[in-house]
């Protein structure tokens, strides 16, 4: 259960004089549970990346391969493979439209062509597993505030009971709770699903809490591929692209610069709040 | 997938003819569609083409770019010449059973086809180098005269340049939610005329709620900016011509005598 890139380019409007190319040579190979964070500034590519994981966009140059299988190849099955790599888009409430959220879940189960029963068993899993409450399952999901909006979006991509799942900036937008929430529900799935998780993203503590792996991109090309702790430790680099990395960092690497012994590399809260302890308690 | 629709879109370069004033692109493309129906001749063919061509090299806007522009409407072309062909009565070149192909259908199908071609190109050449801006900025000028009859001239340009914008937002919107819809296993491409109608469904509803989002926002934008409508407003960047419009006037009137003297001599 694996997908590999291969030399994978993509280039937008080829041939006129505002082509882009959006993907430069990207080799990639995406583990079984792995939780990776895709980080990049704004048109470096990141969205066009992942539509190409589930067939959405074919590339330019290059080859993907998902167990071993050419996913742009004429015979290969794409519906079972946006089935099995679920992606949740910018602002999937967007794209809701049946007239009860109930309805609207089991459109990604109902299109995989399995029996009702399934169907409506999926749809309601999903929508526990997404913390919507049971008494607003026939209400319309435009009557919705944002944030169930969102969830009611990604309760429909979690449907298709995906084994990777991707989703591009799941907590734009969201207040501050409703983030938390998202996120919460992404790392259980990963915990408790042993699901692939890809999340983009532009808020470097989202990333720096959940993910493994971290992937940045700049200008269609991948700059770093390493664990968040080595990625960080590229600080001018990153502020550069305009990233940068998490606040806990800067605290740390601010009170290693006054003379305190802390490492200052720490990209979590939890492991900071334990060093300042430590040193507190030293004192 | 819906990208790829480039008639009527505007093609960034800096030419000659980009610059050039929008209402002298205006008048000289109505200019333009008079002389292909005057015109009836090889040589007044020839002439029409040369100008077209002419302009085209100015533009610099790759022959590849518009060629590609022409592809939605070939049905329609097709259409025509099979039409023209086989409906027009005359001396007869060929015969299969009750099909009659004859010597003036084939040359009125054909000259259709040349007229449509010329009158397409021409006037995607000026939305291809005119921004949708500058164009109603440029009706809006030019009808300018229809205000004292009571129409609203402002409105009427204010509206198309909203629509006009509006258009590539749409497209991309509804590449994102059809996107959005296939990654939930929706299939647009397949099954019989039905099903396929069903299948617009779920990206439809959406598509008609962001619009209408987008225009209430795009209204309260514009009410909160104080937006009046025509009466007493400026410009930021009033149309001025320059010697180069003057120019350019003088060559299409040059160009449409050209061509009357053609249809008159030959």
């Amino acid at each position: 259960m694996s997908m590999t890139l291969e030399h994978v380019n993509c280039i937008y409007s080829a041939d006129t004089n505002h082509s882009v190319h959006a993907l430069k040579d990207i080799c990639l190979t995406i583990g079984d549970g792995e939780f990776i964070g895709l980080i990049g500034h704004t048109g470096c590519g990141k969205s066009t990346l992942v539509q190409h994981l589930n067939g959405l966009i074919s590339p330019t140059d290059g080859h993907i391969y998902y167990n071993g299988e050419d996913i742009n190849a004429k015979d290969f099955n794409r519906k079972e493979l946006r089935g099995n790599v679920g992606l949740v888009f910018q602002y999937p409430e967007h794209q809701l439209f049946e007239n009860d959220v109930f309805a609207d879940v089991c459109f990604g189960p109902k299109n995989l062509g399995l029996d009702k029963k399934e169907v409506e068993l999926r749809a309601y899993e999903a929508l526990h597993s997404v913390g919507f409450p049971d008494e607003e399952f026939y209400s319309s999901p435009f009557e919705l505030s944002g944030g169930q909006k969102r969830r009611v979006a990604i309760a429909g991509v979690l449907a298709m009971k995906p084994k990777i799942l991707i989703l591009d900036e799941p907590t734009a937008g969201l207040d501050p709770q409703g983030r938390e929430d998202i996120l919460e529900l992404i790392s259980d799935l990963h915990r408790n699903e042993n699901m692939t998780i890809i999340l983009v993203s532009h808020s470097m503590d989202d990333v720096a809490d959940y993910a493994e792996r971290l992937i940045v991109m700049d200008h269609g090309s991948i700059l770093y591929d390493d664990v968040p702790q080595e990625v960080f430790k590229n600080v001018r680099e990153l502020e550069r692209m305009g990233l940068a990395v998490p606040e806990v960092t800067y605290i740390m690497r601010s009170l290693k610069r006054n003379g305190y012994e802390v490492d200052d590399t720490i990209t979590k809260i939890d492991d900071a709040v334990e060093q300042i302890l430590k040193l507190w308690s030293e004192k | 997938m819906v990208r790829e629709i480039t008639i009527g879109q505007y093609y960034d370069e800096e030419s000659v003819i980009h610059r050039l004033d929008p209402r002298v692109k205006l008048v000289a493309t109505l200019v333009y569609i008079v002389a292909i129906f005057v015109v009836d001749s090889i040589a007044g063919y020839a002439l029409v083409a040369l100008f077209l061509a002419a302009c085209i090299m100015l533009s610099k806007v790759p022959v590849k770019y518009i060629v590609k522009g022409l592809k939605p409407v070939m049905i329609i072309l097709l259409l025509t010449v099979v039409f023209n062909m086989l409906l027009t009565p005359g001396e007869t070149l060929f015969k299969f059973g009750i099909i009659n192909i004859s010597k003036e259908g084939l040359k009125a199908g054909s000259t259709m086809a040349l007229r449509l071609i010329l009158l397409i190109t021409g006037s995607s050449l000026m939305t291809l180098t005119t921004t949708p801006n500058n164009l109603t900025d440029g009706m809006e000028k030019l009808l300018n005269p229809l205000k004292y009859i009571k129409v609203p001239v402002h409105e009427i340009a204010m509206m198309m340049s909203i629509a006009l914008r509006f258009i590539p937002i749409l497209l991309e919107e509804t590449d994102i939610i059809m996107k959005a819809q296939m990654a939930r296993g929706a299939d647009f491409e397949s099954g019989n005329i039905f099903k396929r109608a069903k299948a617009m469904v779920p990206l439809l509803v959406p598509l008609f709620v962001s619009a209408f989002r987008r225009a209430n926002d795009l209204a309260m934008a514009m009410e909160a900016r104080c937006y009046r409508g025509g009466d007493g407003r400026t410009k930021m960047k009033p149309l001025k011509y320059l010697r180069r419009d003057y120019i350019a006037y003088a060559i299409i009137w040059l160009f449409l005598a050209g061509c009357i003297v053609l249809r008159i001599l030959l």
